[in-house]
């Protein structure tokens, strides 16, 4: 048996590693950044409106700190929902039941409604502190982050192999610790790609979150949101520019120091045992891997946590005899327990909606909700006539898409705030309608779905399949049809799906335009939302929001979900 | 008086089915396990002896009958039994050590002694070295060594195996088998007895020394053996090959399922799925030398490198449709078998489809009712409908599959997968 020196006696000729001293500086790094951008939270709101924000460029640093503080708290918080929500949606039958639709409601509902609802409820959680204000956007970046981690663990939870919970379940684990054993390591690689494509997610709706106007409560946070929407009030493009480079700074560094590691860490739970594929590389996953002071520091926690894997708090209980007749009746039971909150939710939100919304506000959103239908079918197509083709030629060259993918992830998370400038004074200058004109701003950031999933079902055709194709002479748009279409399809329509959803929310941000006192509108339900929203007219926010999540679901449940299927029948390789 | 190390009485097991029935898969087991022995259960795939090996590690709920373990009843997977499984099971996050260990910090022991204990278990089973690699660094022998290793390090009173060496290739799987009973006859493992599930009648005549022998739908054990040769056993040696052989005829020979053996398929009758050209392949080895027209079973099962469960479907497939005939462990030609050899691809599906039609009354059925429909379409749900009643859903799946292929071979009627129905068109 081997047993440890408490000291590293590894390499005794160097006090230190340069890998030591690397880890010591990222991890005092990392504590310098947390108290800097965590300063003044409890200072009272007037503070706030003391120092307005400015658009002094030497401001950006701190302001790009508290952004990405929120948004990572927000993670923080959105991977907790994700263990809890989806683990119960995956472990019990009858939450099931109820939760995966609620997901689905949820997904659908536009971030910005989230916000213009809840934003009075968290400013009088910390009464006239900036901390009330800060719960508000950080919540609103979670509603950005959360629902489709929630939705791949829900997923992954489902589709781990039987074998691996039996063999769990006769070495006697108790089911926290296959929890963290055997549920979060198969989990854990989609699970980190879904963290990145919420990142990206909450960028695009930073304005909205932190620069907050819901009728008369308007609330500035200092943050990289709330000076590009100062920018644009104030015409200011030199402004805008920096914000573009401090985005891409930020965007740049958590990259490396978190999600990289992050990458590299979880290539280990790739449940695929082929060897042969290069792992993700990151120097700060090997910086921290290969210091020994690191190591010490973090070896304590490690067996704690171990021990507490082993805690007996959890264990099984011995499972009685299971009676089929009273499965039935609890079954009725939550059954009808779930309809009579249903029933007092309908109640609830019609009282709250017909007290001041008429029959023709109703007919009024319909129409509006259908005109950003249109907008978000025609730019599917569009995109997709765009993407599709070239989605192939880089998937078919690894070396091409190795390098297109970083860029494509910086692209998804562009705030179309940012674009503003450009396009309203396109459009003023030409006189051009903004009706038409307004809506490429909406799948600016979700055209990238369909980039990246179509890249990635094209590498994945086999080698095979494409030397038949060149053996048998097919090519041109013969190839197109009978091998690259069908096999990136399943991919295509995940991309789309995920595209099409994150349209209708991007409608809020991308109807209503403006450029220091130039304002446009778009005739659409986002733009109703965004005006109600400003006006602060609950009743019609919520109306405007049920009737657009109404319109998502409505399309998931009968346009997605059945060509899904149909790909996943009939095209899905393998 | 100590307790039985296992004992299992009247245990069935069934799932109910969609007519409102139940689909009977374990039926009247009885069993009771002596220290000191590998016991063999042996049967096809399919015939429950895995749902058996599942129900004695407490991972699912009998239906009826008891399993009791040390004296004491099972309904959750109990102290001190261990599973080895077919696909491995190995945690591929975990390096060797890390899923060795795994069993052991469940146990809450403490951490030095875990570590003992793992790398005590890693020497034992040839894995010295290896601790930190991760399982998909690993060859497929290596890797099953860590599942052993895994199930030994906890000491466990009873092994369990699932087809342990199924999945690897078969010099692979013989070493395994050799060193894993080195090891059981010097009394080197922690465990008092092994419980092995295989379909491979050879390997369960090399390591058990009873082999309980299953039959299919639903499983009953058809009949106990006991093999009294001495460790080390030679698969050439006389006394082993009569076992072999006297397996081979128990299996062929069974009473309990008679649709099953053909004579009379009707149509709640299990298909095998098994292609036309395994079919006319078997044929044509049995029609040329050195067999010409007959020939022992396990003498051929041998020759093609066939497994009981690769040959017994193709078996029976023939015997349903009368071009062979089984007896006593040999397999002979019929007159049909015999003409099927001789006659050109056209010809061949001309006889393939009468002995479909007059044998398999599924596949009569489906053409009678396309027959008399207007259009002559049905769709696929309408058959699978009818089956379940008779049978489970993936039963009546796998069914409705295999005759769906014959068919297509016999080009008496036509099955298009996008719309999901069957048609007398043939596309032209």
């Amino acid at each position: 048996m081997r047993v440890n020196v408490p000291i590293s006696v590894g390499g005794w000729a160097r006090l230190f590693s340069r890998w030591d001293v690397l880890a010591v500086l990222l991890v005092l790094g990392l504590l310098v950044f947390l108290g800097e951008a965590s300063r003044n939270l409890l200072e009272p709101l007037v503070e706030l409106q003391r120092q307005p924000p400015s658009l002094d460029p030497r401001h950006l640093p701190e302001y790009a700190a508290r952004t990405t503080l929120r948004m990572l708290i927000a993670m923080v918080a959105s991977l907790l929902f994700t263990f809890t929500y989806a683990t119960l949606a995956a472990k019990s039958r009858r939450a099931e039941r109820i939760l995966v639709p609620l997901l689905d409601i949820l997904q659908s509902v536009p971030i910005l409604g989230f916000i213009s609802v809840t934003v009075v409820f968290f400013m009088a959680l910390a009464p006239g502190r900036v901390l009330g204000a800060e719960f508000a956007a950080i919540f609103a970046i979670f509603t950005s982050q959360a629902w489709n981690m929630a939705f791949s663990f829900y997923q992954s939870l489902r589709t781990v192999p039987a074998e691996l919970n039996e063999a769990a379940r006769t070495f006697r684990l108790n089911p926290w610790m296959s929890f963290w054993r055997v549920d979060v390591p198969f989990a854990m690689p989609q699970l980190i790609w879904n963290m990145m494509m919420s990142m990206s997610g909450s960028w695009f709706f930073v304005v909205a979150s932190e620069a907050i106007s819901v009728g008369n409560t308007t609330v500035t946070l200092p943050g990289v949101g709330s000076y590009i929407a100062l920018a644009i009030e104030h015409r200011d493009l030199k402004a805008v520019w920096w914000a573009i480079g401090t985005m891409l700074i930020v965007i740049l560094i958590y990259d490396q120091l978190l999600f990289r590691p992050l990458v590299a860490w979880a290539d280990r739970f790739r449940f695929e045992q082929e060897a042969g594929v290069l792992p993700p590389r990151s120097w700060v996953f090997d910086v921290l891997r290969r210091s020994r002071l690191v190591d010490r520091a973090t070896e304590p926690c490690a067996a704690l946590w171990r021990r507490s894997l082993q805690t007996h708090l959890f264990d099984r209980k011995p499972a009685a005899k299971r009676q089929a007749g009273k499965s039935g009746w609890v079954d009725l039971l939550w059954a009808g327990i779930a309809l009579v909150v249903c029933a007092f939710a309908v109640v609830l939100v019609v009282r709250f909606v017909v007290q001041d919304v008429t029959l023709t506000d109703v007919g009024t959103t319909l129409l509006l909700g259908l005109a950003t239908l249109v907008r978000v079918v025609v730019l599917i197509a569009i995109a997709s006539l765009i993407w599709v083709p070239v989605g192939v030629w880089v998937g078919t060259r690894p070396s091409v898409a190795n390098m297109v993918q970083p860029v494509a992830q910086f692209l998804a998370a562009f705030p179309a705030n940012l674009l503003f400038p450009i396009v309203v004074s396109f459009i003023v200058a030409w006189r051009l309608d903004p009706n038409i004109w307004l809506s490429p701003l909406m799948i600016l950031g979700t055209q990238w779905y369909i980039l990246f999933n179509v890249i990635a079902g094209a590498a994945a055709i086999p080698a095979e399949m494409r030397a038949v194709g060149e053996n048998l002479h097919v090519s041109g748009w013969l190839w197109w049809r009978r091998i690259a279409l069908p096999a990136i399809f399943p991919y295509y329509v995940t991309g789309a799906i995920t595209a099409s959803g994150g349209s209708w929310n991007a409608s809020i941000v991308a109807e209503v335009a403006s450029w220091g006192n130039e304002h446009l509108t778009a005739a659409g339900l986002g733009a109703y939302i965004a005006q109600e929203t400003d006006a602060g007219d609950f009743h019609r926010i919520v109306l405007g929001i049920a009737v657009m999540s109404f319109y998502v679901v409505i399309i998931n449940r009968t346009f997605w979900r059945p060509l899904y299927f149909y790909a996943e029948r009939k095209f899905r390789l393998g | 008086m100590t307790d039985a190390l296992l004992d299992i009485q009247h245990l069935r097991q069934s799932f109910p089915r969609a007519d409102g029935g139940e689909h009977l898969v374990l039926d009247g087991i009885d069993f009771h396990m002596e220290p000191g022995q590998i016991v063999g259960l042996l049967g096809r795939t399919g015939s429950g002896k895995s749902t058996l090996l599942r129900l004695i590690a407490g991972l699912a709920e009998p239906s009826g009958g008891t399993i009791t373990y040390l004296g004491q009843p099972v309904h959750a997977p109990p102290p001190g039994v261990a599973m080895v499984f077919q696909s491995f099971a190995l945690f591929p996050w975990l390096t060797v050590l890390e899923n060795v260990q795994l069993g052991l910090e469940a146990l809450g022991l403490p951490e030095a002694e875990i570590r003992q204990r793992a790398i005590a278990a890693i020497d034992l089973i040839g894995l010295d070295g290896y601790e930190s690699a991760y399982p998909r660094e690993l060859s497929g022998g290596m890797r099953q060594r860590v599942g052993f290793a895994r199930a030994l390090v906890v000491h466990p009173n009873i092994l369990l195996m699932d087809e342990p060496f199924s999945a690897l290739d078969v010099l692979t799987a013989e070493t395994l088998r050799t060193d894993f009973l080195d090891l059981w006859g010097e009394g080197k493992l922690p465990i008092k007895g092994v419980i092995l599930v295989t379909h491979n009648i050879e390997e369960a005549v090399l390591m058990c020394d009873r082999i309980l022998l299953f039959s299919t739908n639903p499983a009953r054990i058809i009949s106990e053996i006991k093999v009294d040769l001495r460790q080390p056993r030679n698969r050439l040696d006389a006394q082993f090959r009569d076992l072999v052989e006297k397996i081979y005829v128990a299996m062929t020979e069974r009473k309990p399922a008679p649709a099953k053996l053909g004579t009379v398929a009707t149509i709640d009758t299990v298909l095998p799925r098994v292609s036309a050209n395994l079919l006319s392949g078997l044929i044509e080895t049995l029609a040329a030398p050195p067999y010409v027209g007959k020939a022992d079973l396990p003498v051929i099962a041998d020759e093609l490198h066939m497994e009981v469960d690769d040959l017994f479907p193709v078996v029976e497939s023939l015997q349903m449709l009368h071009l062979v005939e089984v007896e006593g462990g040999d397999i002979k030609l019929t007159d049909f078998g015999k003409q099927f050899a001789e006659l050109g691809i056209d010809d061949r599906k001309r006889l393939f489809q009468r002995q479909l039609l007059n044998y398999v009354p599924l596949a009569a059925h489906i053409r009678r009712v396309l027959a008399e429909r207007t259009n002559h379409v049905a769709p696929k749900s309408r058959f699978l409908d009818e089956l379940e009643d008779h049978m489970s859903t993936e039963d009546a799946e796998n069914s409705l599959r295999a005759v769906t292929a014959w068919g297509r071979f016999a080009e008496i009627y036509a099955y298009d997968d996008d719309s999901g129905t069957f048609s007398l068109e043939n596309p032209t």
